[in-house]
């Protein structure tokens, strides 16, 4: 017979149950769950533009920066390509690079945040050097040159803004693993004589995890960026359109003075409605994570009373 | 009179204090902490030592010393009759299998992704132990069945933030238990739980310990300690202040210091309420240590010669130590 | 004699993030006169730190209360944060759990103290600083040690810093939460010696929360042992452990190791408590009782008077009721 059988159930609180955690904090969020569709709908827009695009991507449909209409309710671009078109598949490419380099990013950073973090002393030191050495180089100049000697590939450019984004993401997940790394059950599972492998894949990965993930997301809506920005300074594949290349494309053929502002503000638009759901859900989630960010006890709110009901020994 | 299984002998642990970037570039002279200076106590099968005292007395490093976490300046820890201080990782790792530790807090413990079977099997795991599933499996439910959270099917699957404390230091103690260990290190294993709680876990102990299991275990509480431990040992600034078995260090302690705990701790009976001797200040922390006797700047009966002479421990009852000038 | 603090009625609910509410504090009263030292006695989740607060104000905005709390025969509730404010630290002050861990590490402990003075418009300038030392001599730091920063000073140095805080203003009442459980046991008995002289040289009224019953029977002369959120019985110190009423009190107590008596069995009280998110049928005790019977799980039973001031909420006494 055992006395500790009798099992309680604590009610457990959304900072305990990790499981859901990421839809239950966007769930919380009202602002994150609009981003997490509109990332939604993007996706599928890109991911099914060479099904859904009403015209041929390089098909001339029309004059040349020809107006909006109703068969072409964004104009079109200075080839007389149908702007819709355009941006479905220029939302496609934009995306696939945002992903990639975010991939590289996060492979590059968190490895260096993990190993730095969980080893500390000589080997977070040269790392935690390396990085710094990587935040001061400046961004813009480093792409352009790379573009330069390179030459101006998909493929060289998710390397260069992979190379450019990784260290936020090292240095924030440093942080995080050292914390982990003193928790009772990781010293725990050293005292049980577990080798170092095990212990980051098991326990501190998995705390990890959640930040990662948060972090991830906003590096994707910096990656679509900074691409954007190469491609709009044309050093982006000449061969691939993407967003910052339309853009490109319209600025270099005088759009502006042409009036046709549906070539340029269009792809602006949909670049900055991607960066901006990418941000409120990496925020939401990131504020979630973030103990520290919890202010309520900062609130002018106090707490509120109620009448007393009845006589005061009646049974709620 | 059975061999030790355990054998700590002059046993010394000390910190070096970082000087910092003014202190190296000044040249400041190097200051250590004496967290445990030269220590000794042995432990046999199936018996049950407290290391009792208070923060900075040195008995959790005497403790991470012993589970070899950390790194000993000098003296030995024989264990099972082989000294740890010089065996490497490598050879540590199976030693690991027969040492285990409980920590004191069970809300940080466990990892709490983990279910109750996982965090359970993962010892013999990490150990290559327990052959396949099936036999881990049978090795974990025994292992619940002995901590008695019985019947083992209502919390192999649970995680640990669905359960109370106590059951949570008994699924720790479980995880401590399934690679059979022969030395269980439990440092204030009850210090986080309720009172309520408090006996039930420590029951359980008392009971592995008649099963065979030896037990160090470290704590504050000197209640706890006189009630469940065979023999006590007394730690003060490092060393060991008096040490024998529990009921005599209780009811007839031969140092002031240990006197003067016993005096302030609070008894249940209001009627027993009696003016304790209450020491003035603090533990002196250990970087600068007392000369002579340790205690002699807080001691009530000290005399001269105690600031001078270095009292050894040696028997003053039979069987029971102290280190003290005077009695 | 009008009773310097007196609760009447206590209730305390908690919003849950799922919609639901807890109810932390059911139905809680108690007095306490001038002078008193009043022992609050229950385990985690009992509602005793809940209690504490509210009775201070400082529930958080998840909270929401009812009841009486009169101060010296006024109700402080009743306006809520209004009416309580201008009592907070100049009637009653509050030691929190852990409150040498909460203090402003980037601030002197003389100025944190200057700080609650001058908020309060007790004193200003270098009256505030001089009374500040000596509020620090009063419980036994030297007044150079106002110079000096939390974490420049041990644990036991920062409780007895965070005791003069809350004594700054001269209140009448003094709530100490959990005010040493964190301490080594010297340290503990110089944190209980200095209440209690404060006590008495002051004429301060304590309630002493905790959860640790010698403590309280070492300090208090009267205890207010508290499950599920509910009062189980109270009296004087003597009483609750010689001629204890309810279950829990006894076994409590005897849960409890202690050095004068190393050979009576230790008992431990199997399960836990009950949760609060829902309602309960019977006595919240019974699951974990040993002497429970068939009305204990429909009927809760009623905190029933013995005259002066003794109570008990148990089935038991009725059987024996003479």
């Amino acid at each position: 017979m055992s006395s500790a059988g009798i099992m309680i159930e604590a009610p457990t609180t959304p900072a305990q149950t990790r499981r859901g955690f990421v839809l239950r904090t966007l769930r919380a969020k009202p602002a994150a769950t609009i981003g997490l569709v509109v990332l939604m709908i993007v996706v599928l827009v890109a991911v099914l533009a060479p099904v859904i695009a009403p015209y041929g991507l390089h098909t001339q449909v029309g004059p040349v920066f020809g107006s909006p209409s109703w068969s072409h309710p964004l104009g079109l671009d200075d080839g007389g390509i149908d702007m819709v078109t355009l941006l479905m598949w220029g939302a496609r490419i934009s995306l696939v690079v945002g992903f990639a380099a975010t991939v590289v990013s996060m492979a590059i950073g968190g490895t260096v945040g993990v190993l730095a973090g969980y080893f500390g002393g000589v080997v977070e030191t040269i790392l935690m050097r390396i990085t710094d050495y990587f935040i001061v180089v400046p961004d813009v100049p480093l792409m352009i040159v790379v573009a330069a000697i390179w030459g101006p590939s998909l493929f060289h450019i998710v390397i260069v803004i992979g190379i450019l984004l990784w260290t936020s993401t090292a240095r924030v997940i440093r942080a995080q693993v050292k914390s982990v790394r003193e928790r009772v059950y990781v010293k725990r599972a050293r005292a049980l004589g577990a080798g170092h492998t095990r212990i980051v894949l098991r326990h501190v990965l998995p705390q990890v995890a959640p930040l990662l993930i948060a972090n991830t997301v906003l590096t994707v809506a910096v990656a679509i960026f900074d691409e954007t920005a190469l491609s709009f300074l044309g050093l982006g594949d000449p061969s691939r359109v993407s967003l910052g290349k339309v853009i490109e494309n319209a600025f270099e053929r005088a759009a502006i003075s042409a009036g046709a502002w549906w070539a340029i503000v269009p792809p602006g638009a949909v670049v900055a409605l991607i960066i901006l759901a990418c941000s409120l859900v990496g925020g939401a989630l990131e504020d979630a994570l973030n103990p520290r960010l919890r202010v309520a006890h900062l609130s002018a709110r106090t707490f509120r009373l109620r009448p007393l009901v009845g006589r005061s020994d009646s049974a709620l | 009179m059975s061999e030790a299984l355990l054998e700590v002998e002059d046993l010394v642990v000390h910190y070096p204090v970082s000087r910092g970037l003014v202190g190296t570039v000044a040249r400041r002279p190097r200051s250590t902490v004496h967290a445990v200076d030269g220590i000794s106590f042995r432990l046999r099968p199936g018996e049950m030592v407290a290391l009792v005292g208070e923060s900075g007395c040195g008995k959790t490093s005497t403790a991470q010393a012993v589970m070899r976490l950390i790194d000993v300046d000098a003296g030995a820890v024989r264990f099972e009759g082989r000294d740890l201080t010089g065996v490497g990782t490598r050879g540590l790792r199976p030693l690991r299998r027969r040492l285990q530790m409980v920590y004191q807090d069970p809300y940080e413990s466990l990892d709490p992704r983990l279910r109750v079977r996982q965090a359970v099997e993962e010892p013999l795991l990490i150990h290559r132990l327990g052959g396949t599933s099936v036999e881990r499996e049978r090795r974990v439910r025994e292992a619940l069945e002995r901590v008695e959270l019985s019947p083992p099917d209502l919390f192999l699957d649970r995680y640990p933030h669905e359960l109370s404390g106590g059951q949570r230091q008994r699924v720790a103690i479980a995880a401590a238990l399934v690679l059979e260990p022969v030395l269980l290190v439990a440092d204030e294993p009850v210090s986080m739980l309720d009172v309520s709680v408090r006996a039930g876990v420590l029951s359980l102990l008392e009971s592995l310990k008649r099963a065979g299991l030896a037990i160090l275990m470290i704590t504050h509480d000197l209640s706890t300690a006189a009630r469940f431990a065979d023999r006590i040992a007394v730690m003060y600034l490092g060393l060991i202040v008096e040490e024998g078995p529990a009921e005599r260090v209780v009811r007839d302690p031969q140092h002031p210091y240990t006197r003067a705990l016993l005096s302030v701790v609070p008894r249940r009976d209001p009627r027993e309420r009696h003016q304790g001797t209450v020491l003035r200040g603090e533990t002196p922390d250990a970087v600068n240590i007392p000369s002579g006797c340790r205690f002699h700047p807080r001691c009530p009966v000290a005399v001269n010669a105690c600031r001078v002479d270095e009292p050894a421990l040696e028997a003053k009852r039979p069987d029971h130590r102290a280190a003290c000038l005077l009695t | 004699m009008t009773p310097l603090l007196e609760v009447e009625g206590l209730h305390v609910w908690f919003d849950l993030a799922d919609g639901g509410e807890l109810h932390a504090v059911q139905d809680v009263g108690l007095t306490l006169q001038p002078g008193e030292r009043l022992g609050l006695v229950g385990e985690s989740g009992c509602g005793k730190t809940t209690t504490a607060l509210a009775i201070m104000g400082l529930l958080p905005p998840s909270a929401s209360a009812a009841g009486r709390i009169l101060l010296e025969g006024k109700d402080v509730l009743a306006g809520g944060e209004a009416t309580i404010r201008p009592h907070r630290w100049v009637d009653i002050a509050i030691v929190f759990q852990g409150a040498m861990n909460a203090l402003n590490p980037v601030r002197t402990i003389g100025a944190q103290i200057v700080e609650a003075l001058e908020l309060h418009e007790v004193v200003r300038g270098a009256a505030a600083r001089d009374r500040a030392g000596d509020l620090l001599e009063s419980v036994g730091i030297p007044a150079r040690r106002a110079e000096r920063f939390p974490h420049e000073l041990s644990g036991g140095m920062r409780q007895r810093a965070a005791i003069a805080m809350a004594l700054s203003c001269e209140p009448k009442v003094l709530i100490a939460d959990e005010p040493t459980t964190a301490l080594d046991v010297m340290v503990q008995a110089q944190i209980l010696e200095l209440l209690d002289g404060l006590c008495s040289d002051f004429g301060l009224a304590l309630i002493l929360v905790t959860h640790d019953l010698p403590v309280v029977a070492q300090l208090c002369d009267r205890g207010v042992v508290m499950y599920a959120g509910r009062i189980a019985e109270r009296g004087t110190v003597e009483e609750l452990y010689h001629e204890p009423h309810h279950p829990y009190t006894r076994l409590l107590f005897a849960a409890t190791p202690d050095l004068d008596d190393l050979d009576q069995p230790i008992v431990s009280i199997p399960g836990a408590p009950p949760r609060l998110d829902r309602p309960l049928e019977g006595c919240p005790f019974r699951p974990r009782c040993d002497r429970a019977f068939e009305r204990c799980e429909t009927e809760r039973p009623r905190l029933r008077g013995f005259g002066d001031g003794r109570e008990a909420a148990c089935h038991l006494d009725q059987l024996v009721s003479v």
